[in-house]
């Protein structure tokens, strides 16, 4: 194996990491502001100039805080939890195409980590993947509250992914490959996927909200319900851990969602600027680009945090099963017709 | 039952149309005005840096006056330990020497005036009783602490500041 | 090299499909279960079946290991409520079992080892060649299983609802 590949590889994996845990850090700085704006508010702005140190701070105190376990819960299992909800909330990061290859001293190095040709099938199995942490936490806390936001959280889960494949599949039937890198490729320019599947769109916008746990679909830890949900019991860096894998998994499906469906990389008269500069540099602006889009997901996100109520369980479970389902199906269906008559003609 | 006063209004509940079961528009809508926020100047005053302005008839801490030679008003005559509803204020008086004429306006004083924070309801009562006008409740708010007896306070946190010599 | 990780994730996945069985905690049991569908969704990616093996993954951790953990959840199951089996039921489980042995091994005999199947197309298992034999030759019995689904679904879809009459 080619030395250079690996090292490649691994500066890779942790400027990846280090971005997203860096990114997840402030997004709550992100979200406290943003809330406070859109409440008339200020926010943190005491830790530092304009409170940017603010989740520094909070990590701080989560580290120093007391321990606690449940004498009842199983301890290995309490453990594992939020371990497994961050290892999934982070290896989606892996086959997302950050941009476009770079050329350093003749070795064309990709910016993603590995393009598998099921790339958007392995994130759909790290997605269903990810209920797990919540599951075996919310069991092994040994409490009725946590133990209800578990399974709250399954068949939630289980509910959206049917309508987010589904939703999905319109999309693939259009792009003819389940690479990442491809999917982008294909929407060089403007031609972004949303011009041709804007009802694909909002069903897996609606979807990656509810497999993201966000509000209006944070069901498993609605506090009036569910006191704190699957992490009532969880304290100190534990509970870190699943508020920050919550963060990270809203960092990855924005990026997602930018990859599949706002064209990744690519941005209009992409052809334009990169004739005047070197072919690295417009890669890289390309990276800015996806970036911003990504950033744009995620204030996104914090802006309909703020504003849509929290929905019912039995309105989340219609809205799952009887409205975006079959709107996704039908949205297959025309899909294809419409690509049958195209290439008739 | 038939309304009285005819100001029930009674709320129809129909079935939602199409436009409002798709949910969007309203959606739309309501993310529309938490943007409006977004932009608009926020209200938070930042306290101990800012304080805000107390109405005119806020009651706050106590404040013994002196009057406009400087001299202690207060006469120790404990109408206002009378009308405290709370039994807040307790005091000791003393009779004045010669010698402290220039810092006590009666004869009799109060050698020890003590009003319990804790006690205190702010209810304004011992400013009215006072026949000198030598107690008003005219201070800030009374700043929190860790132990009680630490809310009992003398004439230390009481009487004003003596006047500045001219 | 990929001899070795073949052995050491089939012993993986025999240990993990063991401890389903002798696990007495039942959740700890489909916990384990799930680590015996990861190991062979491990087996499908060394055998080049991507699809199969994201497929697996999606479909059998993703979704029915979710539902069994969440069934099982729900029913609490614990050793003070597991009713006591009698002994004719533990020998008819025995029996049942050895019969399944029997005929696993008759079968695995059938099957010689030394000549292993060899696939023509080593690519077979990815998307697009696996679509295409779907689709293509195995189309009919695909359909077929595909309406077997509906079937299954509709039956789970009227067993929920409730009866009109009985509602009165």
């Amino acid at each position: 194996m080619d030395i250079n590949f690996v090292i490649e590889k691994f500066a890779l994996v942790t400027i990846l990491f280090s971005i997203s845990l860096v990114i997840a850090m402030y997004s709550t700085y992100a979200e406290r502001k943003v809330a406070a704006f859109l409440q008339d508010r200020l926010g943190p702005d005491r830790a530092g100039p304009f409170g940017i140190l603010q989740p520094l701070a909070d990590g701080l105190k989560m580290f120093m805080k007391e321990e606690i376990i449940p004498s009842n819960a199983s301890k290995w299992l309490f453990m594992v939890g939020p371990g497994l909800a961050m290892l999934c909330a982070c290896i989606g990061t892996a086959v997302i195409p950050w941009g476009q290859d770079l050329n350093i001293n003749g070795r064309v190095v990709p910016l993603q980590v590995t393009d598998i040709n099921v790339g958007v099938l392995y994130l759909f199995g790290v997605v269903s993947l990810g209920v797990y942490g919540v599951m075996i936490g919310g069991w092994a806390s040994n409490n009725k509250y946590s133990l209800l936001s578990a399974i709250r959280a399954a068949s939630q889960n289980i509910s959206y992914e049917v309508a987010m494949g589904l939703s999905i599949i319109a999309l693939l039937l259009m792009t003819n490959t389940l690479s990442l890198k491809e999917i982008v490729a294909q929407q060089h320019g403007w031609h972004w996927n949303v011009i041709y599947q804007p009802l694909g769109f909002i069903i897996f916008m609606v979807c990656s909200f509810a497999e993201t746990n966000r509000a209006p679909f944070d069901l498993p830890e609605c506090e009036t319900e569910l006191i704190g949900g699957y992490h009532t019991e969880y304290s100190s860096m534990k509970l870190g851990f699943y508020l920050f894998a919550e963060y990270i998994n809203m960092f990855v499906s924005s990026a997602v969602m930018a990859t599949l469906y706002f064209g990744g990389y690519n941005y209009p008269w992409m052809d334009t600027v990169a004739g005047h500069v070197s072919p690295n540099v417009a890669a890289l602006i390309g990276t800015v680009v996806l970036f911003a889009k990504i950033f744009a997901f995620i204030f996104f996100f914090m802006w309909v945090r703020w504003t849509i109520p929290r929905f019912r369980y039995d309105q989340l479970m219609n809205l799952g099963w009887k409205a975006l389902i079959p709107l996704a199906i039908a949205n297959i269906i025309i899909t294809g017709i419409v690509i049958a008559v195209v290439n008739k003609f | 039952m038939e309304s009285l006063s005819n100001k029930k209004k009674v709320l129809e509940q129909k079935p939602l149309n199409l436009a409002e079961r798709m949910y969007l528009p309203a959606i739309v809508k309501g993310l529309g005005t938490t943007m409006s926020h977004f932009f608009k100047k926020s209200s938070t005053i930042r306290y101990p840096e800012q304080v805000r302005e107390f109405s005119i008839n806020w009651r706050g801490m106590h404040s013994l006056k002196r009057d406009e030679e400087g001299r202690e008003r207060c006469t120790a005559c404990g109408l206002c330990a009378l009308s405290c509803p709370a039994e807040a204020i307790t005091m000791i008086a003393a009779e004045r020497k010669p010698e402290e004429k220039a810092l006590y306006r009666e004869e009799k004083y109060a050698a020890v005036y003590e009003i319990n924070m804790l006690r205190c309801i702010f209810c304004g009562l011992c400013e009215e009783a006072c026949p000198k006008e030598a107690i008003y409740l005219d201070g800030p708010i009374v700043p929190s602490d860790y132990l009680r007896k630490d809310f009992i306070y003398g004439k230390d946190k009481l009487v004003e500041a003596p006047l500045e010599a001219k | 090299m990929g001899t070795s990780v073949f052995y050491f994730v089939a012993t993986l996945s025999i240990i993990f499909s063991l401890m389903v069985i002798f696990s007495k905690n039942p959740i700890h049991s489909v916990l384990y279960l799930i680590l015996t569908f990861f190991t062979f969704t491990v087996h499908y990616v060394l055998l080049n079946a991507q699809f199969l093996a994201v497929v697996n993954f999606i479909v059998y951790m993703g979704a029915i290991m979710v539902l069994f953990l969440f069934v099982l959840m729900l029913l609490n199951l614990n050793k003070e409520n597991e009713p006591n089996k009698s002994a004719l039921v533990k020998i008819l489980g025995v029996i049942a079992g050895g019969c399944l042995l029997v005929t696993l091994v008759g079968s695995f005999k059938a099957v010689s080892i030394n000549s292993p199947l060899v696939l023509q197309n080593p690519n077979l298992g990815l998307v697009k060649n696996l679509g295409k034999e779907l689709f293509g030759p195995f189309m009919l019995p695909f359909e077929l299983s595909s309406i077997l689904l509906l079937t299954a679904m509709v039956g789970a879809v009227l067993l929920t609802k409730k009866e009109e009459k009985a509602n009165g």
